[in-house]
């Protein structure tokens, strides 16, 4: 019961911030990807840097349990995705997560989006089987690997050596200065203020 | 309406490590292969089938829903646990902002600007490209085993290997792909 709270709690948070930051809003994700409007990736910089700073800073202080960690698996698989997944990005403005919060804000393309969506993960669950006979989801650089050493965890380490929860710390601030540093357009009108004139 | 870098990324970022902290990493495309079980099990009893030997106690035909120990069967037999309400909040919590906004402009709920800039107004051919973008987006974050949330965000957060394999590819296709597509701003 408790787990069904705070599956409303976080995630009913986590769709509300989404559409706060404009990332329901396709024309900010491609104002973002064609490099005109940079202001949601300073806000994305910055949250994954404060969330790696508190998360690291949880781990060394014992706050957090280092059984909530779940590190995905590395494969060849992750950048031919990774790649796919950017190019239906580009073309809609919609990511799985952004997609499903601008169709329940009233965006018709954002759940024509969706459902492309449904029949796509379809499409992988009918392929699955070839997909992994072509060698593509065998493990590469230690499959679910950490760049440091996470004490308490059984993620092997990139970096042998290094303390995963201060290299964690470390990023986690170059991510905020690098979302201080970003300028807020790299192209056309200049930027008004902290955010972007344009948005509504 | 949108909130400055400074606010929406320290809160964001407070929202990705309450959910490490109370519960796990914040994912969502997973959600997508769970809803189409359902919907196949609607249709078609055999799909998932309770077993003893399968480490989760379902198994399915389906070698995807079937794959670690059937981890997915079981969901899409118990829908209701954390992973799938999250993904119904996500849709409740932005319908919220939505609304408290004011909601999506007339014109812009079938479209963005930018995409009426150098597409025109034509409805089905902007349907026509966000369908066929959400199957590549949907078969590539499964095939990546997660998205910009489980992958990117989460898994930089974590610094996991993985996290950053993900977002070169994502980029190194998306910024490209943005250029040539999008030629005026709208």
């Amino acid at each position: 019961m408790t787990t069904l709270i705070l599956a409303i709690v976080i995630g009913g948070t986590f769709g509300f911030m989404l559409d706060r930051i404009g990332a329901t809003n396709p024309n900010v994700i491609i104002g973002m990807l064609r490099l005109s409007n940079l202001h949601l990736m300073k806000t994305i910089f910055l949250a994954i840097g404060t969330a790696s700073v508190l998360l690291h800073a949880g781990l060394m202080l014992g706050v957090v349990d280092p059984g909530h960690l779940d590190v995905k698996d590395a494969y060849f698989g992750v950048f031919i995705g990774g790649l796919l997944l950017g190019l239906g990005f580009a073309v809609a403005g919609y990511c799985p997560g952004t997609g499903l919060a601008a169709a329940a804000t009233g965006r018709w393309d954002g759940l024509v989006f969706v459902l492309g969506g449904l029949f796509g993960a379809g499409a992988y669950m009918s392929t699955y089987t070839w997909v992994k006979s072509m060698g593509v989801l065998d493990h590469v650089l230690g499959g679910k690997a950490a760049l440091g050493a996470l004490a308490g965890t059984k993620y092997p380490a990139v970096i042998a050596g290094v303390p995963g929860e201060w290299l964690g710390l470390v990023l986690g601030i170059a991510f905020i200065v690098i979302a201080a540093v970003l300028p807020g357009r790299m192209r056309g009108a200049p930027f008004v203020g902290d955010r972007p004139a344009e948005a509504d | 309406m949108i909130l400055s870098w400074k606010t929406g990324g320290v809160l964001l970022g407070v929202v990705f490590f309450a959910a490490v902290l109370l519960v796990k990493p914040i994912g969502v495309s997973t959600q997508f292969v769970i809803f189409d079980g359902i919907l196949w099990d609607m249709v078609d009893d055999g799909v998932v089938v309770p077993s003893k030997e399968a480490k989760s106690g379902y198994a399915s035909p389906n070698a995807y829903l079937d794959k670690s120990g059937g981890k997915y069967a079981k969901n899409v037999a118990h829908p209701w646990n954390y992973s799938f309400i999250f993904v119904l909040a996500l849709m409740g919590g932005a319908a919220l902002s939505g609304v408290l906004r004011g909601g999506v402009r007339r014109e812009e709920r079938i479209m963005p600007p930018v995409w009426r800039a150098n597409f025109g107004d034509g409805v089905w051919k902007r349907y026509a490209a966000a369908f066929a973008a959400g199957f590549v987006v949907l078969y590539g974050a499964r095939l990546a085993g997660g998205c910009t949330s489980g992958h990117m965000m989460s898994g930089m957060t974590q610094t996991a290997m993985s996290a950053y394999i993900f977002t070169a590819g994502v980029f190194l296709a998306a910024v490209p792909v943005a250029l040539l597509v999008y030629r005026k701003e709208g």
